[in-house]
């Protein structure tokens, strides 16, 4: 209560200008959301719209609320690349198989950890927490991989680094807070082990969680680029994410750089390919984030506040 | 309290009883081991020659030699410069999301507030690569949307990726763009725990809307806002590779080399081993000595603290 004194002494003979008050803080609020809005909106807006349009009327800057001049060429393009299509199939793969594992291996140390009975439960929460800061760096990591044999294999996107400790410590709260204690203690003289207590009782409670970490986990390997970019060699394990970058960024097409006129069509091609290579490259993720969402209340929320 | 026979008998019919969970954690204490505890060891190598014939083990001791070279190459102050110079600005902006928070709690639980939660979540979903392609269309001077704006008032439009000295207020602005919404969930997960009862007797007090998120919402939100404040500052140093990598060029390089850009081109593209992670030593170090410094005062004033 001792929050609340100031109020008191703050507030005496104000009561009749609250109300104007408040309803002025009303509108510039929603003055505000909008305008956000916009800023948030618009760019995303702006690319969908140029991926639909004649692409010398977007640099012309004639596109500012409809497509100009219809066209799918861009996405034409897009569909006549071959390595586009190489890396959509890559980071699918490596999407589902990373997030497969990561769920089972995060899900199932945090359920573990989140047992006051585990001997040795400190130790070990501290044994993964301190990997959050300190680590052995680029080379050392780099060098451990090769070591491994895993350098530029399918297996290093989706299985070295695959313990996520954040995700562990969020899991573990939300075990803690909402698979009560006593239910473990009736299973047990019914005569029910940890393993299938956790894989028919505990999971099927945890749906919420399951889903929101399996969301941040597939989002990262589909938006994964450093790890690619460092232990992938071979252009036929590249994801998405290492190809777009040439595309979008360093502008080179699979040919290279050529010249004269093969360079200039090159160019106007990439152009035109970049607005709708972004949308399909971003489309699919979003579109799985929307029916998590709900989850997000029972999920993270309960996980992240009461750490 | 019993003898150490005894009780380590009593740890062991722990361990026994519970084997399952151990089972559980498995694999994650498994990967951990492999892919950032043995790296660690690796460290090794920043004070060493080393010689990948020769091993870890064989190579010959450097004593600080590596450490040397670092803080007497010009790379030193110019790479600890900016990349101090882009987590402070970032840290300057850690208040936002608090305040996007704020506004959301005000708004009435209706369509809009959903829609405009979920859009604002939205562009966090976008990976890094299309992020800095994104950044690269629409900021280009001559074809982007900021050109065309500039010219749509006769001005000739500011190169913004090919600027040193705007290098670090586009990399930090358009990541409050990216996150600001994502960030806030942990707020907004914050304030809908206050209880409301609490509202209500500052409604009875003749508090107006302002007075409650001033004398309630903002103390309810410091607990979680100082900890994820302490995160930051512990990673000072850390600023993220894959973005200012990719926004690098030639003409804004001296102000986008940072430490992990530099850690990079020196130990992987120009294969200098030891000197690439006697640098990276150097700043992991850092930063762990700054997350404990600042623990510790939050320990000391605020009484939160991560351990």
């Amino acid at each position: 209560m001792g929050v609340l004194t100031p109020v008191v002494k703050e507030s005496k003979g104000k009561i009749k200008n609250n109300r104007s008050s408040d309803s002025v803080m009303e509108v510039v609020l929603y003055v505000i959301a909008v305008l956000f809005l916009i800023i948030l909106i618009y760019p995303l807006y702006f690319i969908v719209i140029a991926s639909f349009s004649d692409p010398s009327a977007v640099a012309g800057g004639q596109v500012w609320l409809f497509p100009k001049g219809f066209t799918l060429d861009g996405y034409k393009e897009l569909l006549r690349h071959s390595n586009i299509w190489i890396g959509y199939r890559n980071t699918i793969l490596y999407t589902i198989v990373g997030t497969l594992i990561g769920l089972v291996v995060n899900i199932s140390a945090a359920y573990a950890l989140s047992r006051k009975d585990l001997k040795g439960r400190k130790f070990l929460s501290l044994f993964f927490i301190f990997t959050m800061f300190f680590n052995g760096g680029l080379i050392p990591t780099f060098l451990t991989v090769r070591d491994f044999h895993m350098y530029d294999t399918f297996l290093v996107m989706v299985l070295p680094f695959s313990v996520g400790v954040y995700n562990i410590i969020v899991a573990r709260t939300f075990f803690q807070t909402s698979i009560p204690g006593d239910l473990w203690e009736a299973a047990q003289i019914d005569g029910c082990g940890n393993l299938r207590f956790f894989t028919g009782i505990v999971l099927p409670l945890s749906k919420a969680i399951i889903a929101v970490l399996g969301l941040w986990i597939a989002v990262g390997h589909w938006n994964s680029y450093f790890n690619a970019l460092i232990y992938l060699k071979n252009p036929n394990l590249h994801p998405l994410q290492l190809i777009l970058r040439n595309i979008l960024i360093t502008n080179q097409m699979q040919s290279g750089i050529g010249s004269g006129e093969a360079a200039q069509l090159a160019l106007r091609l990439a152009n035109m390919m970049r607005y709708s290579v972004i949308i399909v490259a971003t489309v699919p993720i979003m579109c799985v984030y929307p029916f998590i969402q709900k989850y997000f209340n029972q999920g993270v929320m309960i996980g992240a506040v009461k750490e | 309290m019993r003898s150490g026979q005894a009780s380590s008998g009593g740890t062991l019919m722990a361990v026994k009883r519970n084997w399952g969970l151990y089972l559980l954690l498995l694999p994650a204490v498994v990967l951990s081991l492999l892919f950032a505890y043995k790296p660690m060891y690796g460290i090794l190598i920043a004070f060493k020659d080393y010689s990948p014939a020769l091993g870890i083990t064989e190579s010959p001791w450097a004593g600080f030699k590596y450490f040397e070279k670092f803080f007497n190459s010009y790379q030193f102050s110019n790479t600890i410069k900016n990349t101090l110079i882009i987590s402070l600005y970032s840290l300057v902006t850690f208040p936002i999301p608090i305040i996007l928070a704020l506004m959301v709690n005000q708004m009435r639980p209706n369509r809009f507030r959903r829609f405009f939660q979920t859009v604002s979540y939205m562009p966090h979903f976008i990976s890094t690569v299309v992020m800095v392609g994104l950044m690269v269309i629409l900021l280009s001077p001559s074809t982007g949307l900021v050109g065309n704006l500039f010219s749509l008032f006769g001005k000739e439009a500011p190169d913004l990726l090919g600027s040193s000295s705007l290098f670090s207020s586009v990399y930090v602005w358009s990541d409050v763009w990216q996150h600001v919404g994502w960030d806030s969930i942990i707020f907004i997960a914050a304030l809908s725990a206050v209880d409301p009862s609490l509202y209500e007797a500052a409604t009875v007090d003749g508090a107006s809307r302002w007075h409650k998120v001033r004398y309630i919402d903002i103390p309810m939100l410091m607990p979680t806002a100082v900890t994820l404040l302490i995160l930051r500052v512990g990673g000072l140093l850390g600023v993220g590779f894959e973005k200012v990598y990719l926004m690098q060029n030639d003409l804004n390089a001296t102000s986008s080399e940072i430490l992990s850009t530099y850690v990079y081109k020196i130990g992987l593209l120009s294969s200098q081993y030891s000197f690439s992670s006697a640098v990276n030593l150097f700043n992991t170090v850092i930063n762990f000595i700054l997350l404990i410094i600042v623990n510790q005062i939050s320990k000391k004033i605020s009484e939160n603290s991560l351990w």
